[in-house]
Parts: structure tokens; C-alpha cells; sequence
């Protein structure tokens, strides 16, 4: 119950610094993408199950926000979660290479799956375009907020860690 | 946590359930153009008041930021100005001599009910679309401050967008620059219709959107001219300014003209938007 409300306290924040400040303090109109943060990071952290529902979770936050129809970025979020799960046996805490290399490919396949659906089949093709100044610029951003976010949920989840294995072990 | 300790779903059902119960959730709300019902509600609440106090906070930085940059310029911009408010002076008093013209000539005709003062409502942004590919934002006015779907909404005198979704105390405005936008157009001085679409590269590169199927005489159309909402548009009010035409070329058709309009409102630096309350009458 500890971990749910503060996962979900996690999401809300980043969900609010993303749609709110990090708007303000965007640059040339790109803004960094911190749900994709939180959602690999606890994807890669606690393993395809929790992965999947905080994806889910966020997603449907963005779609009652910002969605044309609710369910499709839930979707996608609820994906990038699973996936990064998978990855959970190789992560170790004090290496930051995976984690950067995950969330940037996590960032860069939303952002491809954004592209496809909702610009390619209405017929904008400009591929190169949209790859040279929205993706790569979020990707950037993204991976400089990275280094000091991921740091922070990695922290909170040690906390939770431990609290949980003390907790366990006095039942035992 | 019972459940879990007597034999554990496996994970990649539970991914298959909920796949399919997003498609359908998606295919439900796209045919009956649903949106969020309860969701909506629950959402409006626990994060609009927060939206509200952070986005303060954001703009108190930005406009920090925007002080030490403008302090330099200030002094060098005061002297311009001063030039500025001497020249528009004499102007507005040119313009003043017209509009007393005007209002009189419009009693005399009686046109008052054509261009009739809209009730409207004022709101302030508290957020904008997360991802870098739409420019959709919320304000925080909702149904109960009689706000419904497809009310236009402007800022200053330019039309900003639409509202395309409303919760008791929030709204979802999709603005014209976005790029699935598609308003009806037309010039001011000729009435020729148009259809005006947001281009999320162009308004990137030049800050400007896209017009298109422009059927016009030649040469009468060219940059500067008024782009206003037309009168055929179903769901815009007739008359409010999109924008100015910055570039206009002949289609390779040879019949119509297309090109990029500048928007009449900054975008950029957009606060607080007015809420149109009287929705458009459609034939239905």
C-alpha cells in the first residue's frame, strides 16, 4: 500500500512538472518527456508486472488530459512498461548506462509510435523532419533530466525496498 | 496481496487483457465520441487545483527570467515607444473621427445584429499538451461555468481554437496552431473561402500555418491580408481573425491558391484565453 501511493504520487508530480513547468521552460517549443522516465525506470527496476500498470496508469492520465481518444497512449505507455521489465535481470543500481540506454529508447520508440499513428497515416511524411526537430531534441532533453530523475526514483525505491524486506521479515 | 500468495496471473494475460481493453476502450470513444465521463470528473478535480499552483509558479520563473532579459532593452525600447505613442496618437484620433462614422452609419443600416457582442468568459491556461506533437492545453474554467463543447475560444481578437472537451472544472481546448486542426476561412476583403490548417513543421520553422484551396481572382489576394472565420463554418463563429496571409502561390491546379498565414495571437506567450458562450447555431 506504501509503494502504490507513493508510485502514484511519483507519476503525479512528474505528470504536472511535465504538463505545467517543464512547458514554460521548454526550448524551441520541445519540452523533456518525464512519465517515459518514471515508467521505464520502474519498468527496469520492478520487473514487467509493475511496469505495465504504472504504463497504464500514466497513459491514462496523458489520455483524460490530452488524448484524442481515450486508451491509445495508455496503450503505448502500458507497453514501454512491459518491455523495459524485461530487462530487470541485467540492471544493477550503481551502473547508469542501461537505464540511459533504455530510456532513451523507450523516448525514441513513444515518440515513433506517435509519429506513425497519429501524423504518418494522415499523410505527413516528412519523416526527416520531424525526427531532426522533435524527437532528437526530446530525446536530448529527456536524457539530461534522466541523469537527475532517475537518481531520485532509484533513491525512493531503495527506501521502499528496505522498508518492505524489514517489514517482511518481522512477520517472519 | 491475497491473491498474489495463493498462485500468481501470469503477467503477460493480464498485458493481453488490458491491450484489448484499451483497443476497445479506443474504438468506443472514437465511434461515440466519448470522452472520459467519470474519468473526466475524477481527473478535474484532483489535478486541476495542482495544475493551478504549479503552473504559477512556472510563470513566476519565466517572467523572472524574461525581467533580466528585458531590463537591457528597456531603456533603448522606452525611447522608441515614446516616438510610437506620438505617432499613434495623432492616428487614433484619425480613427476615432471614423468610428464615430461608422457606429453611425452602422444605425443607419442597422447592421448591429450582424457582428452582436458575444457574452464570453475568461480563463486561464494551466496546462498544455505533454507530448511535443499537439498543441492542445486545459483551462481551468469548466461546465460549471457554462462551458460547452465546440465553444470557440479567443484571446485578445484572434481566435485561438476550440474546446473539445469539457469536465466540471476544466476544459480541453485544441487551438488552431495544432496540427489536426482544420478551421474554414475566408479573406476579409473579398470573401473568398479557404481552409486554414495548423502545420506543427511550419509553425516550428516560421511561426505560421497553412491555408489552403483559396479560390480567388488574380492578383487581388496578396500578403497581409485578413484571414477571418467564415460564414459556412459549422462550428466557429463567423468573423473573428485568424491571421494574417504572410506568403500566397498559385496551386499547380492553376485555379486555387494556397500559402501560410501569420496567427493574430502569440501562442508562445498565451495566459489567459476567452471563452466564447455562444456556440454556433448548426443545422442538424
Amino acid at each position: 500500500m506504501r509503494r502504490k501511493i507513493t508510485v502514484f504520487l511519483i507519476i503525479v508530480v512528474c505528470f504536472l512538472l511535465q504538463t505545467t513547468l517543464f512547458q514554460t521552460l521548454s526550448f524551441a517549443s520541445i519540452a523533456p518527456n518525464l512519465l517515459i522516465v518514471v515508467v521505464s525506470s520502474f519498468g527496469f527496476m520492478r520487473g514487467r508486472k509493475e511496469g505495465m500498470w504504472i504504463g497504464l496508469f500514466s497513459g491514462l492520465l496523458v489520455d483524460v488530459f490530452f488524448g484524442s481518444v481515450i486508451g491509445f497512449y495508455a496503450l503505448i505507455y502500458m507497453y514501454i512498461g512491459y518491455m523495459n521489465g524485461f530487462f530487470r535481470k541485467i540492471f544493477f543500481p550503481e551502473d547508469i548506462k542501461l537505464p540511459l540506454i533504455l530510456i532513451s529508447a523507450s523516448d525514441l520508440g513513444y515518440n515513433l509510435l506517435v509519429y506513425f499513428f497519429l501524423f504518418f497515416l494522415r499523410g505527413k511524411f516528412q519523416f526527416g523532419y520531424y525526427i531532426l526537430h522533435i524527437m532528437i531534441p526530446e530525446l536530448v532533453y529527456t536524457i539530461v533530466i534522466t541523469i537527475a530523475l532517475y537518481f531520485v526514483i532509484l533513491k525512493i525505491n531503495q527506501k521502499l525496498e528496505a522498508i518492505e524486506k524489514r517489514s517482511a521479515s518481522k512477520f517472519v | 496481496m491475497r491473491r498474489r500468495s495463493k498462485h500468481s496471473f501470469p503477467t503477460r494475460y493480464m498485458l493481453l487483457i488490458l491491450s484489448g481493453l484499451c483497443v476497445l476502450i479506443m474504438f468506443v470513444s472514437f465511434t461515440l465520441n466519448l470522452s472520459g465521463g467519470p474519468l473526466n470528473t475524477v481527473a478535474g478535480y484532483v489535478f486541476t487545483p495542482m495544475q493551478k499552483g504549479i503552473n504559477s509558479v512556472g510563470n513566476w520563473f519565466v517572467s523572472r527570467a524574461d525581467e533580466l532579459k528585458s531590463l537591457k532593452n528597456v531603456t533603448k525600447e522606452n525611447e522608441e515607444l515614446q516616438a510610437q505613442v506620438d505617432e499613434l496618437t495623432t492616428e487614433l484620433n484619425t480613427v476615432k473621427l471614423e468610428q464615430y462614422e461608422l457606429d453611425s452609419l452602422r444605425e443607419l443600416f442597422q447592421l448591429d445584429q450582424k457582428y452582436p457582442s458575444y457574452k464570453k468568459v475568461a480563463a486561464r491556461i494551466i496546462g498544455s499538451d505533454s507530448s511535443n506533437w499537439f498543441n492542445t492545453f486545459v483551462i481551468d474554467k469548466g461546465t460549471k461555468d457554462g462551458i460547452e463543447k465546440d465553444m470557440n475560444v479567443i484571446a485578445g481578437s484572434g481566435l485561438v481554437g476550440i474546446v473539445i472537451d469539457v469536465g466540471p472544472n476544466y476544459a480541453k481546448v485544441r487551438s488552431i496552431i495544432d496540427d489536426a486542426n482544420n478551421v474554414s476561412g475566408m479573406t476579409l476583403s473579398t470573401t473568398d473561402r479557404c481552409n486554414v490548417n495548423g502545420n506543427l513543421e511550419s509553425m516550428n520553422e516560421n511561426q505560421v500555418i497553412e491555408f489552403s484551396n483559396l479560390k480567388c481572382d488574380e492578383n487581388v489576394i496578396g500578403p497581409g491580408e485578413q484571414l477571418v472565420t467564415s460564414n459556412i463554418s459549422d462550428k466557429y463563429l463567423e468573423g473573428i481573425l485568424i491571421g494574417y496571409i504572410s506568403s500566397i502561390k498559385r496551386d499547380s491546379n492553376n485555379l486555387t491558391y494556397s500559402g501560410t498565414v501569420t496567427p493574430a495571437v502569440d501562442f508562445k506567450h498565451l495566459q489567459e484565453v476567452l471563452v466564447i458562450l455562444d456556440k454556433k447555431q448548426s443545422a442538424k
